[in-house]
């Protein structure tokens, strides 16, 4: 199709690519460039992309008075526990939902897909009171639980659609050989999934990693308290300290950007069969 | 698989002893999934429904069944309805932006070019971004006094003077809908990227034997199969962006003067800072109310759109 092209055509396009390229990146190189900046140079009234003078001050504000690590560390736990926990929930569902002769599996399937979309604020009440009853407030094991649930649909989702390509032959074979079901699955199944679960258990992390609104609700202690609660409120009495914000956005970020540059191929493709390709 | 024919009468006994049956392994294993949504998606739900008839508080530590007066309350009271316009508006406006601006950036993508594995790449960053990061950094690209944003436009000549953007009336809403077009644009581009992939490419030459223009061929051949694609992608970013909380709560806290309260703002606002249980749990079953008619009309036109093409 390439020499089909105009000269202005080509240059049409390398001009969106160039486009989307700054659209993309551009927001986030200014945010890392600021948390090397001095906040001098910062309402200087002439920014610059280049830090100069460079400066590592934000990240000794973050990490030494705004204590970032222990933030972080309390985000390391949840998420860590929430994708080894959703992994193995999420495969022995989506196993059973492929592999067992389940009636009406796909509304099974579409029931758990639209859990999903239930709004978040809805749920948050609720849990509260179930959480204060239950002397959970202020625990990792609330978030946990909560965010488990959140990330199962899709997790299986996924999953349920990476089995399903799997060939059924190894079952009968299985079968005949006398392997039983979690057998199969355990012994068969999963290692031959590897790729899709090393996905999936990044879209369960991203998705604790990243979660706001229940971690704000269920805990007021730095102790308990993750990533994204802590960059909330991350303000001074007098100011909000840009520079200091931008350091912590980048070490929380930076991590997570490279993750998902790694697997990129596999995440676009994880999230979009089935749901889209029919 | 020739020694298959043996093995029945090998593999019987075994099988009896540690196998279960089928249908009893399957409700075992799903027995895990379903107790966690059960407890953390549906039992909410229906507490919730019950706490909307109450008048539950954590302060007078009340709760009485008090029938539908906190759904009276609700429907005078324009705070609610305030939260509501602003929700649908932003909905509408960031999933129209969004779906528009996803298309022209996938038909850029589905062209080859060199670098586009990169491109690719970096459209992943706004969408693994943490919310609470993206909006501390739109708080910085576009404040008031010595933001980059304010810089660019002035030095570009396209405005006259520094633009309080989120702590105006006038402009705070259009920002918090550029940040989030912003973080969800590029995601929606790769959705629809594969549904553009799978439309056949012979179409598409044989189109443009027959002499049709690029945009032809777009407008009567890939944009109607890639219909169903827009519109299953459209349906989800529209029920992400009607629970929107992050992006606000932390840009503007739904201000100022409740210019871009939301309905998920102002639940929150109503259980934990008021802990108005009762209340709160009617404004944030309304919004439930509302997300589901909201489906129900995407789906039911959804499946017009489909008969229709078939």
């Amino acid at each position: 199709m390439n020499d089909t092209r105009s000269p202005l055509q080509t240059f049409a396009i390398y001009l969106g690519a160039l486009l989307i390229l700054v659209w993309s990146g551009g927001p986030f190189i200014w945010q890392f460039s600021t948390s090397f900046q001095l906040d001098k140079a910062l309402t200087s009234g002439s920014p610059s992309l280049i830090p100069h003078p460079f400066t590592l001050e934000h990240y000794y504000n973050a990490f030494v008075e705004k204590q970032l690590h222990r933030y972080v560390w309390n985000s390391l736990v949840v998420s860590l526990a929430t994708t080894f926990l959703c992994l193995f929930v999420g495969s022995l569902a989506a196993f059973a939902l492929s592999r067992l002769n389940i009636k009406g599996r796909f509304g099974i399937l579409m029931v758990i897909l639209s859990v999903s979309m239930f709004p978040q604020i809805a749920l948050v009440g609720p849990l509260y009171l179930v959480a204060t009853n239950l002397g959970l407030l202020d625990t990792y094991t609330a978030l946990i639980i909560t965010y488990l649930a959140l990330g199962l649909p899709l997790v299986t989702w996924v999953l349920f659609g990476y089995f399903e390509t799997l060939p059924r032959e190894i079952d009968e074979a299985a079968r005949m050989d006398g392997v039983s079901a979690p057998g199969l699955l355990w012994r068969i199944i999963l290692p031959m999934s590897l790729p899709s679960l090393v996905t999936t258990g990044l879209l369960a992390f991203i998705t604790a990693w990243n979660e706001f609104l229940f971690a704000l609700a269920f805990t007021s202690n730095i102790d308990r308290q993750t990533i994204p609660v802590g960059i909330a409120n991350f303000t001074n009495l007098y100011y909000v300290p840009w520079g200091d914000i931008a350091a912590a956005s980048a070490v929380v970020t930076v991590p997570l950007i490279l993750l998902v540059l790694f697997f990129q191929r596999h995440i676009i493709e994880g999230l979009t069969q089935g749901g889209v390709k029919e | 698989m020739s020694a298959a024919a043996t093995i029945p009468s090998v593999g019987r006994p075994r099988r009896l002893g540690k196998a279960l049956p089928g249908a009893l392994w399957a409700l075992l294993l799903l027995t895990p999934a379903f107790v966690s949504l059960a407890s953390v998606s549906f039992y909410p739900i229906v507490n919730g429904l019950y706490l909307s008839l109450t008048n539950t508080s954590l302060i007078t530590q009340e709760q009485d069944f008090t029938g539908f007066s906190n759904y009276v309350e609700l429907w005078g009271d324009p705070q609610f309805w305030n939260a509501w316009w602003h929700t649908i508006w932003f909905t509408t406006a960031s999933t129209v932006l969004e779906t528009v601006i996803g298309l022209g950036m996938a038909l850029i993508l589905c062209e080859a070019f060199k670098g586009r594995g990169l491109v690719r790449a970096a459209m992943l960053v706004p969408w693994a971004m943490p919310t609470v990061v993206t909006s501390k950094m739109f708080g910085w690209l576009f404040d008031g006094q010595h933001g980059i944003i304010n810089y660019l436009l002035l030095h570009a000549g396209l405005i006259d003077q520094n633009i309080n953007w989120y702590g105006s009336t006038d402009t705070a809403m259009i920002t918090i809908i550029i940040a989030d077009v912003w973080k969800t644009t590029p995601f929606m581009a790769l959705l629809l990227l594969t549904g553009l992939q799978t439309v056949p490419n012979s179409l598409i030459e044989a189109a443009r034997m027959d002499g049709a223009k690029g945009w032809i061929t777009f407008w009567y051949i890939r944009l109607p199969l890639l219909m169903p694609t827009l519109l299953i992608a459209g349906l989800f970013r529209a029920l992400d962006a009607f629970r929107v909380f992050d992006l606000v709560y932390v840009l503007t806290g739904g201000g100022p003067a409740d210019s871009t309260e939301t309905l998920s703002t102002l639940s929150y606002k109503v259980l934990f800072s008021t802990l108005q249980f009762g209340y709160g749990s009617a404004v944030s079953t309304a919004m439930f109310v509302t997300e589901g008619v909201i489906a129900l009309v995407f789906c039911l036109y959804l499946v017009r759109q489909i008969r229709r093409a078939q």
